[in-house]
């Protein structure tokens, strides 16, 4: 029987302390254990970064990989071998920065995978400068001005990108996170959970008494679970173009809601056919054999060379 | 040479003679020249054919078919004009055919020395489509007249009709046999009316002769393609780009028939890591690019060896650069580059083939290569290489065998228990460690582009550094051990010349034909291809080139690239150095001119520019 801790590893951990990492990573954990997946047939790619480190932390096959480039590299595994678990985790300014053409290339192939983004709105690892979701007008410590370029919404980006599940949650609610991590994982096609986290060392707009309301007159906090106030983004027949604009439209307009109230929760859920599957429709064996286990090796090429002569 | 306008049907014409010509036994050599463009700019397109063996094409032509006046004179009447026309290349005694609605005087054309051949196109053309009924039709079916003339030209060499029209009816089948038939017609209508208003007797012939075995035409962009099939390539990867498409295009089309999934990616730096990431998890992956693609990939090439990543396989189809440079030309530019690319020391192979048969086999051999060293391989192919059709005898694949390296297996594998760690760098005496592939239990292993100890961990060690990078490089050195002297360069000719020249890659034919006229013009010469550019066969071409009494260099690029090359690994300079980069691959003629006027001249730098 496979344990919790058979998901860890022994590696030095060199978050800061008090990092939201280290909620997303005992999620991640949690929710891989909680889907009894083995830990063989999961694989974690990671680009740069604080958050680039999490695979090693994690007992799986794990990709660090560059800059931005997570997702080609998850997406290359993933043909390779259709029975692998995929995730994928980074930084805001890893995926929608520097990755962020891979992003939305990504999405519109609907591969069967999940994103798992820390979105801190900074850059820590070189200390502290405005990603691309914090928002304009902002200054967090160690900038000298704030920032004049607009933040980017996740949600509303994947939205239009082609994710077919778009979630959001909170690194410091591990509860909440790992939930939807798992619906995410068992998701058929691209998933993203942008996670909102908190940067201690660099962010002090969004902390973790900001995100608790405490400036707050009503003292309660911002964060508050989107399926709480009726909102239903599952999409129920996915071939009706109107019901999917709709709720599409919904998720977008739920998304820019920030402030005070901050909806968490999953905005998008549709259940479209996978890149997976239309590989499949034009190469049948794909979905059935893993590329990985087919034969595909010393076949006969002569009737190529016999239609050239 | 049959020149047009792009979009004017000069490749399917151009396409049909060839095959024509091959089914005919004779041996055919065909290379297309076109712009950065989709319709009307002049393209133009060489077959040469012959009845012996031949490996390049020449600069002189024997019968111009021109569809349109700017393949006579040239676009100079423009402000920016780009070329003369072609009428000054057609040699003493030989024709061109052209439409007879320019109303032309012979003056006109300025050669007195030719052949010419009128060929109303448009009113012969009508002729053919009267008598199948579609006379109302002509806007529809203009572009027919490119068939009308080569019917004409066909005329006029006496090419048998009958092998016309059968190469014509072999390019539209299925729905569109009945505008085959139509082809057809146009073309005998033109042939009919050369064999009717011409009887002077034009003297050059080209008719079928008996050949021993069946041939194939093929190019560059298939013989790659057919290699990835044969090596069981899963996944090719790419994003559009002049002139690397083609191949992608060419495996999509058989991704059915040998379970190859083609990604078109959102942009280079994807499609080279989604190859990588599929090399990892275990299969045989590639992408194909052009230089400007290269240079996105050469951070994706960083990482693919950094974490030893068994593969991919990437083919680049050099163009001239830099940057956008000429799209649609040739160059062999990139050679320095493909070496350095990426920061840091980072090995990786890079095998450039000459021909379509080094194409085919290069390529398979770097899918062997990319699993037993863990180490992506390029192929340096180029723009002339991919898209020139050569007649060549079937080669023989039966025998070609997969070789996927070490992967590891249990106890290494830490017998299934996925709670042990496994070491996927684990050092070895020869540098290889044994992989596992992600799936395994008890292989898991970590990855990361940062240095990583025997787990795939990082660290910042200072004796794990060291060690480390010895690893990775010491692999190149082992491909140079185990991979024998005959792949690694070709020496053609004596032992002992006058003259020895030195190149790469696709010059090779040029330079083959060409030493047949220096021999026959008086200067002996013998020939060093260097085919491995990393690792690089020092010791080979150090024996080689030591013996050697004047070393001329005869390469595509400004800078002498192989040369400095050369130099960098044996110390050798060469005495001579032919050069070519404007765009257009070297001509049999022009390899010969370039070379004599080096050795008889003693001019140290040639640089030609037929175009």
């Amino acid at each position: 029987m496979l344990e919790l801790k058979d998901f860890r590893t022994k590696v030095h951990n060199d978050w800061c302390p008090g990092c939201g990492d280290f909620g997303i990573l005992n999620a991640v954990q949690m929710a891989l254990f909680e889907l009894k997946l083995e830990p063989h047939n999961v694989a974690i790619f990671s680009g740069i970064g604080c958050s680039g480190k999490t695979p090693h932390f994690v007992n799986t096959y794990g990709f660090h990989t560059l800059h931005g480039r997570s997702l080609p590299i998850a997406t290359g595994a993933k043909l390779a071998n259709t029975a692998l678990t995929v995730v994928a985790v980074g930084g805001d300014g890893d995926g929608f920065g520097i990755g962020a053409g891979h992003f939305v290339g990504a999405g519109r192939r609907n591969l069967d995978f999940t994103y798992v983004v820390h979105d801190n709105g900074v850059y820590g690892l070189t200390k502290g400068q405005a990603s691309p979701t914090l928002p304009k007008g902002l200054k967090t410590k160690s900038m000298s001005f704030p920032s004049i370029v607009e933040g980017l919404n996740p949600l509303a980006t994947a939205v239009s990108a082609g994710y077919t599940f778009v979630a959001r949650s909170y690194a410091l609610d591990v509860r909440h996170l790992k939930e939807t991590l798992k619906s995410a994982i068992l998701h058929r096609g691209s998933a993203l959970v942008d996670v909102l986290q908190t940067c201690p060392t660099y962010n002090d707009i969004n902390t973790k008494e900001w995100y608790a309301g405490s400036d707050l007159q009503t003292k309660s906090p911002r964060l508050y679970k989107i399926e709480d106030t009726g909102y239903d983004g599952f999409v129920k027949d996915p071939n009706n173009e109107k019901e999917v604009n709709e709720k599409k439209g919904q998720a977008i307009i739920r998304s820019f809601e920030w402030g005070d109230r901050i909806p968490i929760g999953t905005f998008y859920r549709c259940e479209q056919p996978t890149f997976e599957d239309l590989i499949a429709k034009r190469m049948p064996s794909f979905n059935q054999i893993p590329l990985i286990k087919q034969e595909l090796y010393e076949r006969d090429v002569t009737r190529l060379f016999e239609s050239l002569t | 040479m049959i020149g047009g306008p792009q979009g004017g049907g000069i490749n399917s014409v151009a396409e049909t003679f060839a095959k024509a010509c091959a089914r005919g036994g004779l041996h055919v050599f065909a290379n297309i020249e076109y712009h950065s463009n989709i319709k009307g700019e002049h393209s133009y397109y060489r077959v040469r054919a012959s009845d012996r063996e031949i490996h390049s094409h020449v600069d002189w032509i024997d019968v111009l078919v021109s569809l349109d006046k700017e393949t006579l004179f040239g676009d100079v009447h423009k402000e920016y004009p780009t070329h003369n026309g072609h009428r000054h290349e057609v040699s003493p005694g030989g024709a061109i055919v052209y439409d007879g609605a320019l109303k032309l005087k012979p003056e006109d054309l300025g050669r007195p020395d030719v052949n010419l051949y009128p060929v109303p196109y448009v009113d012969v053309l009508l002729g053919a489509l009267k008598e199948s009924g579609h006379e109302k039709e002509l806007s529809k079916f203009q572009v027919m007249t490119n068939t009308v003339a080569f019917g004409a030209s066909m005329a006029l060499v006496d090419f048998d009709f009958d092998g016309v029209s059968e190469a014509i009816k072999e390019g539209f089948t299925g729905r569109k046999a009945a505008l085959g038939d139509l082809n057809v017609r146009a073309a005998r209508h033109g042939y009919d009316y050369v064999k009717t208003h011409f009887t002077d007797g034009f003297p050059y012939k080209l008719h079928s002769i008996n050949s021993v075995s069946k041939r194939m035409l093929i190019r560059g962009v298939q013989a790659v393609g057919i290699a990835k099939f044969k090596a069981g390539c899963a996944l090719q990867t790419y994003y559009p780009i002049t002139p690397a498409t083609d191949e992608s295009e060419y495996l999509e089309h058989h991704e059915r028939e040998y379970n190859i999934v083609v990604v078109q990616a959102e942009d280079e730096i994807s499609a080279i890591l989604m190859a990588a990431g599929a090399a990892h998890a275990g299969v045989r992956a590639s992408t194909s690019t052009s230089g400007p693609g290269f240079c996105l990939m050469a951070e994706g090439l960083g990482w693919a060896s950094h974490t030893e990543a068994p593969g991919p396989v990437i083919i680049l189809y050099q163009r001239a650069g830099p940057s956008t440079g000429l799209p649609t030309r040739t160059e062999q530019g990139d050679l320095q580059f493909v070496l350095h690319a990426a920061h840091g020391d980072v090995p990786r192979m890079a095998i450039a083939p000459g021909d379509v048969t080094e194409c085919f086999y290069d390529t398979f051999d770097a899918f062997n290569y990319s699993d037993r060293f863990q180490m992506p391989v390029v192929i340096l192919a180029d723009k002339f290489l991919a898209s020139t059709y050569r007649t060549m005898s079937i080669f023989e694949s039966a025998n070609l065998k997969i070789d996927r390296g070490q992967i590891a297996k249990d106890p290494e594998l830490t017998n299934g228990a996925d709670t042990a760690m496994f070491k996927r760098y684990a050092f070895t005496p020869t540098g290889i460690s044994p992989r596992s592939i992600p799936g395994m239990a008890g292989g898991i292993f970590h990855t990361t582009g940062d240095e990583h100890d025997e787990f795939g961990h990082i660290t910042e060690n200072s004796e794990n550094r060291i060690k480390m990078m010895q690893k990775r490089m010491r692999k190149l050195d082992l491909a140079n051990e185990l991979i024998p002297d005959e792949k690694k360069a070709n020496f053609f000719g004596p032992p002992q010349a006058d003259v020895t020249l030195v190149g790469w890659g696709s010059t090779k034919g040029a330079i083959l034909d060409a030493m047949q006229d220096l021999e026959a013009d008086g200067v002996r010469c013998n020939f060093l291809q260097v085919r491995y550019m990393s690792p690089f066969p020092t010791n080979l071409v150090t024996r080689h080139l030591t013996s050697a009494r004047r070393r001329v260099l005869v390469e595509g690029n400004y800078a002498g690239q192989l040369g400095e090359l050369i130099r960098e690994h044996t110390g050798i300079p060469m005495d001579y150095r032919v050069l070519k980069y404007n765009g257009r691959p070297f001509s049999q003629n022009e390899v010969f001119e370039g070379v004599k006027d080096a050795v008889k001249n003693g001019t140290k730098e040639v640089v030609m520019a037929h175009a």
